[in-house]
């Protein structure tokens, strides 16, 4: 079924008797050609770029909940592609084009929005650093700009400009980067996949793993055995756990990375803003609710949950840049598990075990990097080669020192 | 989070940094040891659901480094040494 | 009309009269009032819009969870947003307006939403606004965007103060209702230290709005005298008008107390709101239960509510919502209303029974198996429309209508570590669930027992089990209390009708939407949740998600159980921001740490600059001078032509000290420390694991078995904790002992070629180049106090740092410039620094960026393969030693007059602008006055093999395109002849 204002004014009409279910419920076949574990963003998206882009077919995503239910789920919904490393730059910049043309794609209203987003500069050397990004960002062809005071103070008049600890200096600019809504991502992956013949299966649990010789031939779940050709692991926040079933450690740890909500609110921040000498970015959803996050809580942990100090703190960093949210009022708290990788980005490659893929370790980047995740671990199963923009995405980047470090913080997974 | 020093007694997590899995004690010797040991060591974890043994640092305390074991999926606490007998145990020296 | 529907009675001050205003119309009311109580003890009902069809709405509720009766509380930069009208105080002068309506309350013109209803079902925007592509974000978007939202921030600061505390006790009671009061008088009887908290201004919780007796007292009365026996004791605090909003691990609690919510404005001196963090042995959750509807066809109107919350209005407050009152209730609980109303002589026109048979109430018109299906009234409820048993329809004037559908224990902070609530159906409601935050146990409604003797049983239960646990003895006896049976056959939602019925009413989620969501396969609760918004609502689904996920199982088959749920996060109700902040904002965000000459440069004029919670002096402008170039262009010529001093006590300082110190140092840097002579300083280099640059500075041996080494000021606690680590979880065995000195010494550099001559004047020592040659170090006097002297130099010049204890800092300032006088001594600050060391090359903060090696930085020689150092290992791996490589290198521009910006990128001269041609950045860029240029240091794949050729320096950003000439990163004195003058 296609959407379009038309269909809803016609469904309208005649009493919304003619909406079909957006994915089936399948059962479980005995054998595919691809099984992608974990059906959050970047598992459906590879799903549905496998069956799209890639020709394949006999493809089943594996979810032990709910679509959806991964860390696209549970974010701060931001996309933008403002990376300052070679290694990630160019994957970032593919997975934003990717954003700029999604709805038509797949034929869903995920409500991509590029309201720009601005890093703000508070002291000379952040502005060093952020014009290295910038002039990195536009040679890898994506769009950067440097702003005033002046510009931030047109843009924002009600940020702290006159009594502020760290004043600001200026920002970087994104006008490209923007927000999606994040529901509406997982969704129209999951309607495109099942639309073209992929078995989205819920409430299956991956258990185990056969391996034989060397090669994998199907996972154990808790709907029993199914065989695959190849496997595809996208579960990030429970990569160890899951690749600990073909007996791998992985160069990662598991966070909680807390985010919060506020109150609906008439307009009030019209873009994306990220506090430079304090743990706050925020943006403002259409439905009014500002949307905001901070650090993570930085010890290891499956819980989903965080503590009170980051909460404080990130609602610090908030009172700090902007004082007029003092009386706004923090609506809703959730903590998503992240994959922190050793040097803060993530991987898409290929493991010992033939036939077994892993993609992962997205720290908590993972929502904007959703579409080129999904392409480029799609291209890298059907293919077995990576994606030119993901080729630095490799494991063995750790041993070979060719880490892709954007903050410059070493093997240490909560400093990312 | 409150972390039962053992020699301070309960104290607020906030007064400590945490570094990671307590496996960081086990640096190899970088005279007899090569890349792939130290590479093993450096960057791959266990990174277990259930309980981890982690080094925090008593920073806004004592300075002490702590071997704290915890469980990540709970956060429950149930054993905190200090990191320096935790080290000779396993047969550190100078 | 003035407070036309008050009646007798209540827990109200009738001897003060408030005054206050609604939407500018003035009203009265009395202490003891909510704005809630006192406009509809004033006849209004209708306070405020649904979300998406600005439906007209009264409250639903009387507490916290109220989702319809939203408004702005106060004027100006107080104004405060979405305050729920039932649980704002009210106080003299209050002043209120209504939000999300336009261009009125009463007549709203986005009310066409709700005539286009059909439209808009849920989830209708996933499905269009796709074409034309461009029309989303320009025409679409910002049409929905300016619709949505509730209320309005002022963009002005936030002009009162928060404030942030921590109490410590062995039991906190959340909630102060029959559970929570009994909970607490056992437990402060027996002598704990107890903290009871209640969101609440009065203690009782439902004792307070029900007509029970609790033993020979009313129970309004009952509460009041524990509440103020517990008062009385010592060893319990309480905490009314105060919020448990979350549970966090380990028994620590986040409340929210409103210190001043109640008044105009905080009396001076004083907070708007605490932010307590609570560290708890036991919890005893005794937070009561709320009631939920049942829906059916235009369930929302002003005068619909929750039958306890209407009874609550009548027997707390004196407030008769209507004066023909209906009552639909599935339950036995909902007939009390109708009793106490009638009790208060208000007109109960019907109650609707959805159960067939039992009890009649006696003289009140009660239908039994009947239902209501429909409502009337377009401001306000006139009438509601009634199937009865029979199946015959009936139209029955009515201005309020009290409904309860039962009631959910308050599991929420049970829910706050993802413990899920169990199902029970005898009471046809959710109680906690095991896997909750540890020694948190539920009593009274919140864990399901509903009475009122079974709410004062559970709590005293709770407090004499967790006293247990502490050692302690508590016993209790109870009084007398009504302990009826829960009876209720549950009904979700009235089937039959066309039209919508509410369920979450805030954000206009009804039956239909779920209907929709089921057909279209969102089934799980949790895309319920999401497609629909049901629970997404500033009440996060108090009164209506339970319905919601009963209606989702009666759609799928399942049970409700099965169906599942979602669960609670924190806050339990939403919470300011500047409540989370509390001082830390503005100047006071974070601490500022002040070097020991602040106060002598703040004399002198000095322009300070943030390094991380430092503030450091960046210039000092002499009279005359009107940019800041000319000042730092002065600093360093004078200090390169005579002598000049600089505030460096910033930097890190750590004393290492112990037998195995200099082995220590062997292992922490790259370079060689054991074979320092003492006396000396060395340069040294310190990587992390991963053989990456860390840190570095100059680290000087002052004994046989004692170092001090330096960090730069970014590092100093990050390579102290390093250096801690190194020390007790690799090495535990080494004789070594390390503190850091950063505050403890006032450091200074005096740099250039009169710096000896400046010292010599106030050292007592011969520091002669002969007696304390080049790289120098060690202990001194100056007159007579013991001071630390280092023949090291950042600038390139003939330099010294000298240290004397802190509190001699601001002293030394003062004698170093009288003593310089004669050789016009400058003071220079971080600019004139930066300047200098970037003419001689030294890596800082723009190259120390924690992506470099040493060799990247041409120090690849310093890192030692002789010994085992931290970083050694991995420094060799074969990506970091690739010849293609960054290197530093220096920059010049080929035209003198050719500016240079640190961040911009090396291209080739006529090279595209494409990453392929991305050879490098420039990292750190200064106007050098002696070389009469910008210059930079920079990193350049291969740059070493590149000295002399020439490239472009380009800056996108700012349009700026240079070509350059790739020189040494040594532009002055390369050979370091001045240093070692």
């Amino acid at each position: 079924m296609r959407y379009s204002g038309f269909r809803v004014i016609a469904e309208a009409l005649t009493g919304h008797k003619g909406w079909k279910p957006v994915w089936r419920d399948p059962a479980p076949q005995a054998e595919y050609d691809y099984i992608i574990v974990g059906g959050g963003g970047h598992g459906l998206a590879t799903a549905y770029y496998l069956a799209k882009e890639f020709g394949q077919a006999r493809i089943a995503v594996l979810e032990k909940g709910y679509l959806g239910g991964g860390n696209v789920g549970r974010n701060t919904t931001i996309i933008r592609s403002n990376y300052l490393l070679d290694g990630n730059e160019p994957f970032y910049e593919f997975s934003l084009k990717l954003w700029e043309g999604l709805e038509q794609d797949f034929n869903y209203n995920a409500m991509v929005s590029q309201r720009g987003i601005i890093n703000l500069i508070h002291t000379d050397a952040q502005r060093d650093a952020f014009t290295r990004r910038g002039n990195g960002m536009i040679l890898n062809g994506a769009d950067a700009e440097m702003l005033s005071r002046d510009q931030v103070k047109a843009m924002y008049p009600f940020l702290n400009f006159d009594n502020a600890r760290f004043p600001i200096k200026g920002a970087l600019m994104q006008r490209r980067g923007g927000t999606v809504r994040h529901d509406a991502v997982a969704w129209g992956y999951a309607r495109g996949a099942d639309m073209r013949g992929v078995d989205l299966i819920q409430n299956c649990e991956v258990t185990g793993m056969r391996i034989e010789n060397g090669r994998i031939l199907g996972v154990e779940t808790s709907r029993g055995f199914i065989g695959a050709k190849k496997v595809g692991v996208a579960v990030a926040g429970s990569s160890s756990k899951v690749m600990a079933h073909a007996g791998m450690r992985l160069p990662m740890e598991s966070h909680v990375l807390q985010a919060f909500v506020s109150e609906g609110l008439k307009p009030f921040i019209d873009g994306v803003m990220t506090f430079g000498a304090g743990h706050f970015y925020v943006s403002q959803s259409d439905k009014g609710g500002l949307v905001f996050g901070g650090d993570i809580d930085g010890y290891n942990s499956y819980a989903q949950r965080g503590n009170l100090p980051v909460i404080e703190d990130v609602a610090e960093g908030g009172m700090a840049l902007m004082p007029a949210i003092g009386r706004a009022r923090l609506l809703r708290t959730w903590g998503g598990i992240m994959d922190m990788s050793m040097d803060g980005s993530p991987i898409i490659d290929k493991t010992h075990v033939d036939g077994l893929y892993f993609n992962g370790g997205w720290c908590y980047g993972g929502f904007k990097a959703t579409p080129a995740s999904g392409w480029c671990f799609a291209h890298l199963l059907a293919k077995d080669e990576p994606h030119k923009t993901a080729a630095a995405y490799r494991f063995d980047r750790f041993l070979k020192g060719l880490m892709i470090d954007e903050k410059g913080q070493g093997a240490q997974p909560n400093l990312h | 989070m409150i972390i039962n020093h053992p020699i301070l007694g309960p104290r607020d997590a906030q007064e400590f940094v945490y570094l990671g899995d307590a496996s960081l004690i086990d640096r190899p010797d970088g005279m007899t040891a090569g890349i792939e040991s130290f590479h093993d060591y450096l960057y791959n974890r266990d990174n277990p659901a259930g309980l981890h043994r982690e080094l925090w640092y008593h920073e806004q305390g004592d300075r002490s480094w702590l071997v704290v074991t915890r469980n990540t999926v709970s956060h429950e606490i149930t054993s905190v040494e200090l990191a320096r007998d935790v080290a000779r145990a396993r047969g550190r020296s100078k | 009309m003035s407070q036309s529907n008050r009646i007798q009675g209540g827990l109200i001050d009738r001897s003060q009269t408030f005054r206050f205003s609604f939407d500018g119309v003035a009203y009265q009311g009395h202490p003891g009032d909510t704005l809630a109580s006192a406009l509809l003890a004033n006849g209004v009902c209708l306070m405020g819009r649904s979300f998406k069809y600005h439906r007209p709405r009264g409250p639903l509720s009387a507490g916290s969870e109220e989702p319809n009766a939203l408004v702005q509380l106060r004027t100006g930069a107080r104004q405060e947003p979405n305050t729920r009208a039932t649980v704002a105080e009210l106080f003299d002068g209050l002043e209120a307006t209504s939000q999300n309506a336009w261009p009125s309350l009463r007549f709203d013109a986005l009310a066409i939403n709700d005539r286009l209803n059909t439209f808009f079902t849920a989830g209708f925007y996933y499905k269009t606004f796709m074409w034309p592509a461009a029309f989303w974000e320009k025409v679409y978007e910002p049409i929905i965007r300016r619709a949505a939202g509730l209320g309005s921030l002022t963009k002005q600061e936030d002009p009162d103060d928060y404030d942030k505390g921590f109490l410590h006790c062995d039991v906190l009671v959340i909630g102060g209702g029959p559970a929570g009061l009994m909970a607490a008088l056992t437990a402060g009887r027996a002598g704990a230290r107890v903290i009871l908290a209640d969101e609440d201004f009065r203690l009782g919780g439902r004792l307070n709005a029900e007509t029970f007796a609790v033993g020979e007292q009313a129970g309004a009365d009952w509460a009041a005298g524990v509440a103020a026996e517990l008062a009385s004791l010592p060893n319990v605090r309480l905490m009314p008008r105060t919020t448990i909003v979350g549970a966090f691990d380990h028994g620590i609690y986040a409340a929210v107390e409103r210190v001043s919510d109640h008044l105009a404005v905080p009396a001076a001196g004083k907070p708007r709101q605490t932010l307590w963090r609570i560290y708890s042995k036991r919890a005893i959750l005794a937070g009561g239960a709320t009631e939920r509807p049942i829906a059916f066809e235009n369930n929302d109107r002003p005068g619909i509510m929750l039958a306890g919350s209407l009874r609550a209005y009548a027997n707390r407050w004196g407030v008769a919502v209507g004066d023909r009152v209906a009552v639909f209730t599935n339950n036995d609980d909902g007939l009390r209303t109708a009793r106490d109303l009638k009790g208060r002589g208000v007109d109960v026109v019907a109650v609707i029974d959805s159960r067939p048979g039992g009890d009649l109430l006696p003289g009140i018109r009660h239908l039994q198996g009947a239902e209501v299906i429909d409502s009337a009234g377009r401001l306000g409820l006139t009438s509601i429309t009634v199937r009865q048993a029979n199946g015959k329809t009936e139209v029955i004037s009515a201005n309020a209508l009290a409904v309860s559908g039962g009631w959910n224990p308050n599991v929420n902070i049970t829910s706050h570590h993802r413990s899920r609530p169990e199902w029970r159906d005898d009471i046809a409601a959710f109680v906690p669930g095991a896997g909750g935050p540890a020694n948190l146990a539920a009593a009274g409604a919140a864990a399901g027992d509903l009475s009122t003797h079974g709410a004062l049983r559970g709590g005293a239960e709770a407090a004499r089990e967790a006293l247990e646990t502490l050692g302690l003895q508590a016993p209790y006896s109870l009084p007398q209390a009504e302990d009826a049976p829960i009876a209720i056959t549950p009904l979700w939602y009235v089937s039959g009708g066309k039209g919508r019925a509410w369920i979450d009413p805030q954000n206009d989620v009804t039956v239909k939407d779920v209907k929709l969501a089921h057909k279209e396969n969102f089934s799980s609760v949790e895309h319920l949740k999401r497609y629909t918004t049901l629970g997404m609502a500033t009440d996060q689904g108090k009164t209506g998600n339970v319905l919601g996920l009963a209606i989702m199982a009666e759609l799928t088959g399942q049970s409700i159980p099965a169906t599942g749920t979602t669960i609670y996060r924190p806050p339990y109700t939403p919470v300011a921001m500047g409540t989370l902040a509390g001082r830390s904002r503005g100047k006071e965000f974070k601490p500022f740490r002040l070097t020991p000459s602040h106060k002598w440069a703040e004399e002198q004029g000095g322009i300070f600059v943030e390094v991380g919670n430092w503030l450091r002096l960046q210039w000092l402008p002499k009279p005359g001078e009107t940019t800041w170039r000319e000042s730092v262009d002065r600093e360093v010529l004078a200090t390169r032509k005579s002598v000049g001093i600089c505030d460096v006590t910033t930097l890190g300082k750590i004393d290492i000290q112990g037998t195995d110190a200099g082995a220590f140092l062997d292992k922490v840097y790259a370079n060689t420390f054991s074979t320092l002579a003492v006396g000396k300083c060395r340069y040294g280099l310190m990587l992390r694991e991963d053989g990456m640059v860390f840190d570095d500075g100059t680290t000087a041996r002052m004994g046989p078995n004692e170092y001090v080494m330096t960090t730069t000021t970014a590092n100093a606690v990050t390579v102290f904790r390093h250096l801690e680590y190194v020390r007790q979880c690799l090495f535990p065995d080494m004789d070594v002992q390390l503190i850091s000195t950063t505050e403890a010494w006032a450091q200074y550099s005096v740099a250039g070629p009169n710096a000896r001559k400046l010292l010599q004047k106030l050292v007592d020592q011969d520091i002669s180049d002969a007696a304390f040659p080049y790289m120098g170090a060690g202990n001194i006097t100056i007159g007579g106090l013991r001071a630390r002297l280092f023949r090291i130099s950042f600038s390139g010049e003939l330099a010294y740092e000298v240290a004397v204890p802190t509190r001699y800092g601001d002293a030394l300032i003062r004698a170093l410039t009288e003593a310089g006088r004669e050789f016009d001594a400058v003071v220079y600050g971080t600019e004139a620094l930066g300047v200098m060391r970037i003419e001689k090359g030294h890596v800082a903060g723009g190259e120390l960026n924690g992506q470099s090696t040493a060799l990247n930085m041409g120090l690849g020689k310093m890192v030692s393969k002789k010994k085992d150092s931290i970083g050694m290992v991995l420094s060799q791996r074969e990506g970091m030693n690739r010849a293609e490589g960054y290197r530093l290198v220096g920059v010049k521009p080929v035209d003198p007059k050719g500016v240079l910006q640190a961040g911009s990128h090396f291209l080739k001269i006529g090279a595209p602008p494409v990453l392929e041609s991305d050879g490098g950045w420039l990292t750190s860029k200064v106007y050098s006055p002696h070389l009469g240029c910008d210059i930079a240091l920079g990193y350049l794949k291969a740059g070493d093999q590149k000295i002399g050729r020439r490239m472009r320096a380009v800056n996108f950003l700012t349009k700026t395109d240079t070509e350059v000439e790739i020189v040494s990163p040594h532009f002055f004195d390369p050979e370091g002849e001045r240093l070692r003058g």
